[in-house]
């Protein structure tokens, strides 16, 4: 069970009739986890959950792994020239949109931090939660900053930062099938947005759990899977970007 | 990820929630398990249109017609794509593991049963898309179940490189989706949901099986999906990733500069760990039956299980051994022959020590023993051919020949499928609550043996004689056209063999209606799906956890009352 942990202070506490304070947890019923007292086992749960994410991880990783070993054979691999019968390389360097590129980085940066607030404020929520579910007992709205909303926001904006820098490179001459350079430029950064569109879905998921006054523990642990497999994603962009950006 | 209701479902009533979208692992493992049926037999009827083919070129056969050169190449292919995927990476693995590791570990379901349901739907989607391959224009593809580039990525290289082979990738891309979606479970569930007691080094055998098959297939399927998008991209959207520039009837392609090379590199390495996820299972329910049968504990519990992990590692480094022919520096071929060999050694620690298992056992000779046994018999048999195709300099002879299709049925295919007819036989009690017909099991095992072999022996000869395969008739060659007395001799065992296996599937659904009733524990077997109800609750031990107190292999303990001591008795039970 969440317990209250000594470093966390209850601002204001209203006393009262409680008013739109978060629904005290749901006791029992059949929940199969380990509670000794019958009450879901959250820790329990978010333990598993963390660990069913790092799981995915590693196939990610995987993934990732299989497309940057792809593009660092091909592009020391040699082909026949034509003409003169000769191993030559015929690796095309890309011409990145270098700036729009670290602006994009920067809001995704930025979104992962806003994520880390959402996250750390839902894991304060739920370790006051059994404070809250006290008859009379109420904690202050100051706390319930939208960080969610502004991460999703962010994330929008990377995605259609990058809708911009696969324009700047069509302007430029790139398009996906010029060369195995440029395919693989569009490859990796759009396979890392397939994987970006999965957390805002996650993230939307979040927020639809709170709509439906899930528990707010259990809210806590999808909040918390999509954070850290947010941070994933920031740092998995890092990478491509160092890789296309350096590796080329 | 998004965090799943652990095993917080009720027993659902109505049919849809409890038999079609069910979250229920044991189910959803019977699911797989009929999926996986289905799969076997479709693949089983393409390869007797080939080897009816193969013997009578121009037989008109009825409803299908005569067989051209290219339909042959397109039932290869769907042989084996259908029996890799859905059958020896499904049943095994999605369907045994399934139902019973849960139960193995004490854990009321998988860890996240939605992901559960989700990776089967995800599976029988892909099923359904490469069965479609058959039914579009051109027909199923032509490329092999390896799908080498540039035939797979051109279309216009042949019937069946349209829209067919576009499907094919399809399916393959959504299985590998599905098939990461289990591992996932498979590898959270063991780390996390073993009850009191079970610790690693305590669980069942086939519960490490379950578990280095999903660490395989966690880190395998991952790079095939990224191939088969490269393929896909090449295929629809004019890249070059695996085309070289290449001319098909007299045209000049509009790719340039891919390489083929690349698209094996990314397959093999998938393929090679996917003969593992393929076998283990199988290895780990032969070492359980084994045990169970002879009454004695398993010779070497941790060796198996570092033999078990051993060939785990091994597998993703010998990837280069499919591709001896394809053009390879002979340092790199040298690298991958010594560690292909290498696995000759955690091979032969579990030979030896399911040998050891079996002396002075008191050994039960029940059908699910029968076929652990004809699992040791057909993994030695087929093991044996290993190392000879594991050197270059004898695998560039042998590598297109028949040779490799004798060795790679024996022990990744038909092992792997004893391995399911064990586990079947060993388990039916369990699931259906009857048991199956002995007589009927016994005849099934000594035909489907002796055809087996009878199939697959011969190959070796074919391929040393210089049999090539893949080829649809050999009647234009002279020295093939000899061998064509020994092929027909392999369809007739093949003919035979088919038809033993309709034994097995009227023995399955007969005992299912009208089996004797089984008790709980029929098989005096320790684990703990044997301590609960059969068929198991919804939640597996209608409510109460088990705690686990023993070993999974406690038989015949000197000094116990019984011999064998059940993993969830009162700890004192032991003697010494």
């Amino acid at each position: 069970m969440a317990t209250l942990t000594p470093t966390i202070t209850i601002k204001d506490p209203k006393l009262g009739q409680g008013g739109s304070g978060v629904r005290p947890p749901e006791v029992g019923g059949g929940d199969g986890g380990r509670g000794d007292n019958g009450t879901p086992d959250y820790d329990g749960r978010l333990r598993r959950a963390r660990l069913g994410l790092i799981t995915a991880l590693v196939a990610i990783v995987m993934i990732f792994v299989a497309l940057t070993s792809a593009y660092v054979i091909r592009q020391g691999l040699p082909v026949l020239d034509e003409k003169t019968g000769k191993s030559v390389s015929d690796w095309l360097q890309v011409s990145l949109p270098t700036q729009l590129l670290l602006i994009n980085t920067f809001l995704l940066l930025l979104s992962s931090v806003t994520a880390e607030m959402a996250r750390r404020q839902i894991a304060q929520l739920s370790r006051l939660a059994p404070v809250q579910s006290i008859p009379g007992v109420s904690l202050g709205e100051e706390k319930n900053f939208p960080w969610l909303a502004l991460t999703v926001v962010l994330g929008l904006g990377f995605l259609f930062g990058q809708y911009l820098a696969w324009r700047e490179l069509a302007d430029r001459g790139f398009y996906l099938a010029t060369s195995p350079s440029s395919s693989f430029v569009y490859l990796l950064t759009a396979a890392h947005a397939v994987h970006l569109i999965g957390g805002v879905l996650a993230f939307l998921y979040c927020s639809a759990t709170s709509l439906f006054r899930f528990p707010l523990e259990r809210r806590r642990i999808a909040v918390d899977i999509s954070v850290w497999y947010w941070h994933f994603m920031a740092l998995l962009w890092i990478y491509i970007f160092g890789l296309l950006e350096f590796v080329r | 990820m998004v965090a799943q209701e652990a095993h917080a479902h009720d027993a659902p009533q109505g049919f849809i929630r409890k038999y079609v979208f069910s979250l229920d692992h044991k189910v959803i493992g019977l699911q797989y398990y009929f999926l996986a049926l289905t799969a076997v037999f479709v693949g089983m009827f393409l390869s007797l249109l080939m080897r009816i083919h193969m013997i009578w070129p121009t037989a008109n056969i009825p409803l299908i017609g005569e067989i051209k050169p290219e339909t042959y190449l397109s039932l290869l292919t769907m042989h084996g794509t259908i029996m890799v995927f859905f059958v020896l990476t499904t049943a095994p693995q999605s369907g045994f593991g399934n139902y019973f590791l849960p139960i193995q570990i004490g854990a009321p379901d998988m860890a996240f049963p939605v992901l559960n349901m989700l990776s089967f739907w995800t599976t029988f989607v892909a099923f359904v898309a490469i069965i479609a391959a058959f039914f579009v224009t051109g027909g199923a593809p032509l490329h092999g179940w390896t799908g080498y580039a540039p035939l797979s990525a051109l279309p216009s290289a042949g019937p069946g490189e349209q829209l067919g082979a576009d499907l094919w990738i399809t399916s393959i891309a959504i299985f590998c989706i599905a098939s990461l979606m289990g591992a996932l479970n498979f590898i959270t569930t063991i780390l996390d949901l073993r009850c009191k007691g079970m610790t690693l080094m305590r669980m069942p055998l086939t519960c490490w099986a379950w578990f280095v098959t999903a660490i395989l297939g966690l880190l395998a399927f991952g790079v095939l999906l990224s191939a088969g998008i490269l393929l896909l991209l090449d295929r629809n959207l004019g890249t070059s990733f695996y085309v070289p520039l290449v001319v098909v009837n007299g045209q000049v392609m509009a790719h340039k500069g891919g390489s083929p090379l690349l698209w094996q590199h990314l397959f093999w390495f998938f393929g090679h760990p996917e003969v593992y996820i393929a076998i283990l299972p199988g290895m780990g329910v032969a070492s359980q039956l084994l045990s169970t049968f002879s009454r004695k504990p398993i010779f070497g519990y941790k060796a198996m299980v570092y033999a078990i992990m051993a060939i785990g590692v091994l597998g993703f480094v010998v990837w280069g051994h499919h591709m001896f022919m394809s053009g390879m520096s002979p340092y790199s071929a040298f690298a991958f022959s010594v560690m292909t060999m290498a696995i000759g050694v955690p091979s032969a620690i579990k030979t030896f020590n399911w040998l050891g298992t079996l002396l002075h056992g008191r050994i039960r000779l029940q059908t699910p023993m029968l076929f652990a046994s004809g699992f040791v018999s057909l993994f030695v048999s087929g093991g044996l051919s290993g190392p000879f195709l594991a050197q270059p300099v004898l695998d560039i002879p042998l590598h297109d020949t028949y040779f490799v299709v004798g060795h790679f049925h024996l022990i990744m295919g038909v092992a792997a499928i004893f391995g399911i007819f064990a586990a079947t036989y060993y388990w039916f009690p369990k699931m259906f609550g009857r048991r199956m017909n002995e007589r009927l099991g016994q005849i099934h095992f000594f035909l489907t043996l002796a055809g087996t072999y009878a199939i697959f022996m011969p190959m070796h000869y074919l391929g040393l004689a210089g049999q090539t395969r893949r080829y649809s008739q050999f009647t234009e060659v002279a020295y093939q056209a000899k061998l064509i007395p020994l092929q027909t001799f392999i369809t007739f065992a093949a003919i035979i063999t088919i038809a033993a296996q309709f034994i097995f599937v009227i023995n399955l659904f007969w005992s299912m209606k009208k089996g004797p009733k089984a008790s709980d524990n029929p098989w005096e077997a320790t684990t703990l799906e044997w301590t609960t109800a059969t068929p198991p609750p919804h939640d597996n031990f209608a409510g109460h956890i088990p705690q686990v107190n023993h070993g999974p292999y406690e038989y015949s303990v000197p000094g116990a009352a019984r011999d064998y001591i059940m993993q969830t008795d009162p700890a004192g039970v032991t003697a010494h």
